[in-house]
């Protein structure tokens, strides 16, 4: 979706500000919060595309004004309650009112921690040959889907250049909606900035994604 | 770098932000219903706070430093090298190790989101996940890098890396002058978390740390 999530090339939002000794947590809750989110992730509640998608679907203002892990809160407590596993009425209450639903992998307990601190696989069987080898020009489709794509605007209808080929990989577009992994060749492909960004661009930038083979077109 | 303050600092107040009353409240209805246990929330934050961190990320920089098959190796396939140090296996299947010469320096993004190589270097800062720095990497680099006081000679080129699939990018910054001889636990000191995602350089010797 054209979001405000895909901010690549806006303007008008100002200075990077690092925070020198910057602390891991500013607020306690910001911790629960993402204990949350991995647990009932790792529960199967959801995957990690749909939980991406229920951030970009917060209303633009509220996106741009929340701190980061209140964009969390506010995906994961939507997402829970579309999902069914919670009610509107349970989260005014502040209490369980209604049964729970049968979570894909069970109660998230002690014994599941380990498993979430090794990082998911994401590689998948291809289940056809890669279309573009190394080298190959390709362009970056001009496609803007209402649901989750990881296709940013800022190079749809530019040209690049294949430079690494990644596998086949779970297909964010369609996982995120539910719709099965799908799985997709994932190639990284480069741009020189001044095709995206026209002759005032800086001259010494290249810029790349990591591009799914939908969103590519031979060029 | 970032453990060793006391992040415990609210419970002095004693007024709850609706916010916090909110995270409790959902905290609360997910344990009633049996979907999570609070200690096993504990136990994934204890984990963050004490097993990630830029540490891991150093060790593997100061290691292609001194190691040239390794390094060779980590260009190759990044996940792959990694995972033949014990210390840090869990970086999964798709870190990819991109290499700063006196020609090319690397810096990387994720403009969609917030997607950071969290088991090499934690979780990531505030800037890394907000607007103004998601915006303007791709597009205005050297003005973003002047932001960190980092000037780069004006022919070097820049490469920035937009993670925008489940790949991870991890910079192998640029050994300082004047470091030979070091080992690696000497020079694992000077890689700093900025210095990993493209933002930094290393500390140089002597410059206080």
């Amino acid at each position: 979706m054209n979001g405000v999530h895909d901010m690549g090339g806006m303007d008008g939002f100002g200075k990077v500000e690092p925070e020198p000794n910057e602390p891991m947590f500013h607020e306690e809750w910001e911790s629960r919060v993402l204990a949350m989110v991995r647990a009932m992730g790792a529960a199967g509640a959801f995957n990690i595309d749909t939980s991406r998608f229920y951030r970009e679907t917060l209303p633009p203002h509220v996106y741009l004004s929340s701190s980061y892990y209140k964009k969390w809160f506010l995906g994961l407590e939507e997402m829970l309650i579309e999902k069914g596993y919670l009610t509107r009425e349970e989260v005014t209450a502040g209490h369980a009112m209604q049964p729970a639903k049968t979570l894909k992998h069970g109660k998230f307990d002690l014994g599941q921690v380990e498993r979430i601190m090794v990082r998911g696989k994401f590689a998948r069987p291809a289940p056809a040959p890669a279309k573009f080898n190394i080298g190959d020009r390709v362009r970056a489709r001009n496609i803007h889907p209402t649901t989750h794509t990881r296709l940013p605007r800022y190079v749809r209808g530019h040209v690049g250049v294949v430079e690494l080929n990644h596998g086949c990989h779970v297909f964010p577009d369609t996982a995120a909606m539910e719709l099965g992994e799908s799985p997709q060749w994932l190639y990284t492909v480069v741009f020189e900035g001044r095709d995206l960004w026209g002759e005032d661009g800086d001259p010494t930038l290249k810029v790349s994604i990591d591009a799914f083979e939908p969103y590519l077109d031979p060029a | 770098m970032s453990h060793d303050h006391d992040h415990h600092h609210d419970h002095d107040h004693s007024e709850l932000s609706e916010t916090e009353l909110r995270v409790r409240a959902l905290e609360t209805i997910l344990t009633e219903k049996g979907y999570v246990e609070p200690a096993a929330l504990d136990a994934i934050i204890q984990a963050y706070e004490t097993k990630i961190g830029p540490h891991n990320g150093a060790r593997v920089v100061a290691k292609a430093w001194t190691d040239p098959a390794f390094k060779k190796a980590l260009l190759e396939d990044g996940s792959k090298a990694i995972g033949t140090l014990g210390h840090v296996s869990r970086v999964g299947d798709h870190l990819v190790v991109v290499e700063n010469t006196p020609e090319r320096h690397n810096m990387v993004v994720c403009t969609l989101c917030s997607c950071y190589p969290w088991e090499m270097l934690g979780l990531p800062p505030v800037w890394y996940k907000a607007a103004p720095y998601r915006s303007r990497a791709v597009k205005d680099p050297r003005g973003v890098l002047a932001d960190f006081d980092v000037t780069l000679p004006k022919d070097t080129e820049i490469r920035v890396w937009d993670s925008t699939a489940e790949t991870r990018f991890l910079v192998l910054p640029m050994r300082p002058a004047g470091t030979e001889g070091w080992s690696e636990e000497q020079l694992a000191e000077l890689v700093t978390r900025d210095s990993m995602i493209g933002t930094g350089f290393p500390r140089t010797p002597g410059a206080p740390s």
